[in-house]
């Protein structure tokens, strides 16, 4: 699964705050604070470099490339980038882990049993 | 939900001023090594699937990735990282500066009594300051099953104080790679809200272990048993 491309994506800007439960039907970028849950089952959710979200998400793929206090429940695909600081545990079928991204928590690998028996992948940018 | 780092939360705060501690910058050259200690560990680890394993590095794609494609799950913490948090310096009965073990231990290293099958320390003991080591290794001991390893390197007494820190990344069953960890950069905010840098020398080798030092550092578990390497670094793979 490629990275989806932001412009496409529903965009929370920078200034935006929002406290309580996030839910949609498209992907979502985050740019702001959100603080609570966000449920985007079957869409994709990348919290910005300039996110900051405390919140439980559920969604088909995420990407973190600012910072996140919650658990991560991706259908699909988990990344996270190196700018990334992540506090919570994932669950996925493919987690991406950049050089230089910091997590703490727990590391869950399933497999879809619908789906072809996939992978762990890491993206690991060590040689320049 | 996992426990929080209370020092990464600060990053969450508006402008309160708390200093916002950021990871340690990796180098990225990276030096092959293989590891005894890690091969013997490895077969534990390829014996049954499900796990659990606790990575008390820098977060490594790597080890996740290894990990988690032998089926197991991974939880992944930076003590070091965490050992650096301003907030708790103290002082102790003698008025000496130390670190608050306590909190230290109440911050960190949350997890259920007996819940990982295998530890892997890398060279933390080393680095971490001696006021939090011995808390930390007794925490340890508490959090791994019966039967359960923890694997830890040890310098001997030719490295000197500025033997460089490294991190580890797995490579395959018996191979590391290490990573120099260079110069950590820290953010705090000033009196009026402004935002400084500040670089701040790596982490320094805190002592070296004798093999006496070891042994007691590491007496509550079953057995302990060291390899010693080309490179004067002594491995211990000590089993609960």
């Amino acid at each position: 699964m490629e990275t989806p491309k932001p412009a496409e994506f529903a965009h929370l800007g920078k200034s935006v705050i929002i406290r309580g439960e996030l839910s949609g039907s498209e992907d979502l970028y985050v740019d702001g604070q959100v603080e609570g849950t966000i449920e985007l089952q079957g869409n994709n959710l990348i919290i910005g470099p300039n996110g900051q979200v405390k919140a439980n998400v559920n969604a088909k793929g995420v990407v973190v490339q600012g910072k996140l206090e919650g658990n991560i429940r991706a259908s699909e695909r988990a990344e996270l980038k190196k700018s990334a600081i992540a506090v919570g545990d994932i669950s996925t079928q493919r987690v991406a882990i950049e050089d230089g991204a910091y997590f703490k928590g727990r590391v869950d690998i399933h497999k879809d049993a619908k789906s072809a028996a996939a992978q762990p992948e890491m993206v690991d940018n060590k040689r320049a | 939900m996992a426990s929080v780092t209370h020092s990464f939360m600060k990053l969450f705060r508006g402008s309160s001023g708390a200093p916002e501690p950021s990871p340690s910058t990796p180098s990225k050259q990276r030096l092959s090594r293989r590891s005894s200690g890690l091969g013997e560990l490895d077969r534990y680890l390829k014996s049954q699937e499900g796990l659990c394993i606790l990575d008390l590095g820098s977060t490594s794609p790597s080890n996740i990735g290894y990990l988690t494609g032998l089926g197991h799950k991974v939880y992944s913490e930076d003590l070091l990282i965490a050992s650096t948090d301003s907030t708790l310096a103290t002082q102790d009965e003698q008025g000496n500066q130390v670190l608050d073990s306590r909190r230290f231990l109440a911050e960190n290293l949350e997890y259920t009594a007996a819940q990982f099958d295998a530890v892997l320390c890398w060279n933390l003991p080393d680095y971490l300051d001696e006021s939090l080591v011995k808390p930390v290794v007794g925490r340890l001991w508490s959090l791994l099953k019966p039967g359960g390893m923890l694997l830890a390197f040890f310098h001997t007494r030719d490295a000197g104080p500025d033997a460089p820190c490294y991190r580890f990344h797995i490579v395959n069953s018996d191979t590391l790679e290490m990573q120099h960890i260079g110069m950590k950069r820290e953010v705090r905010k000033g009196p009026t809200g402004a935002v400084h840098t500040s670089v701040g020398d790596t982490f320094r080798l805190q002592r070296v272990f004798n093999n006496r030092h070891i042994e007691n550092l590491f007496r509550d578990f079953a057995s302990i048993k060291f390899f010693l390497a080309r490179d004067n670094i002594r491995e211990v793979l000590a089993v609960r």
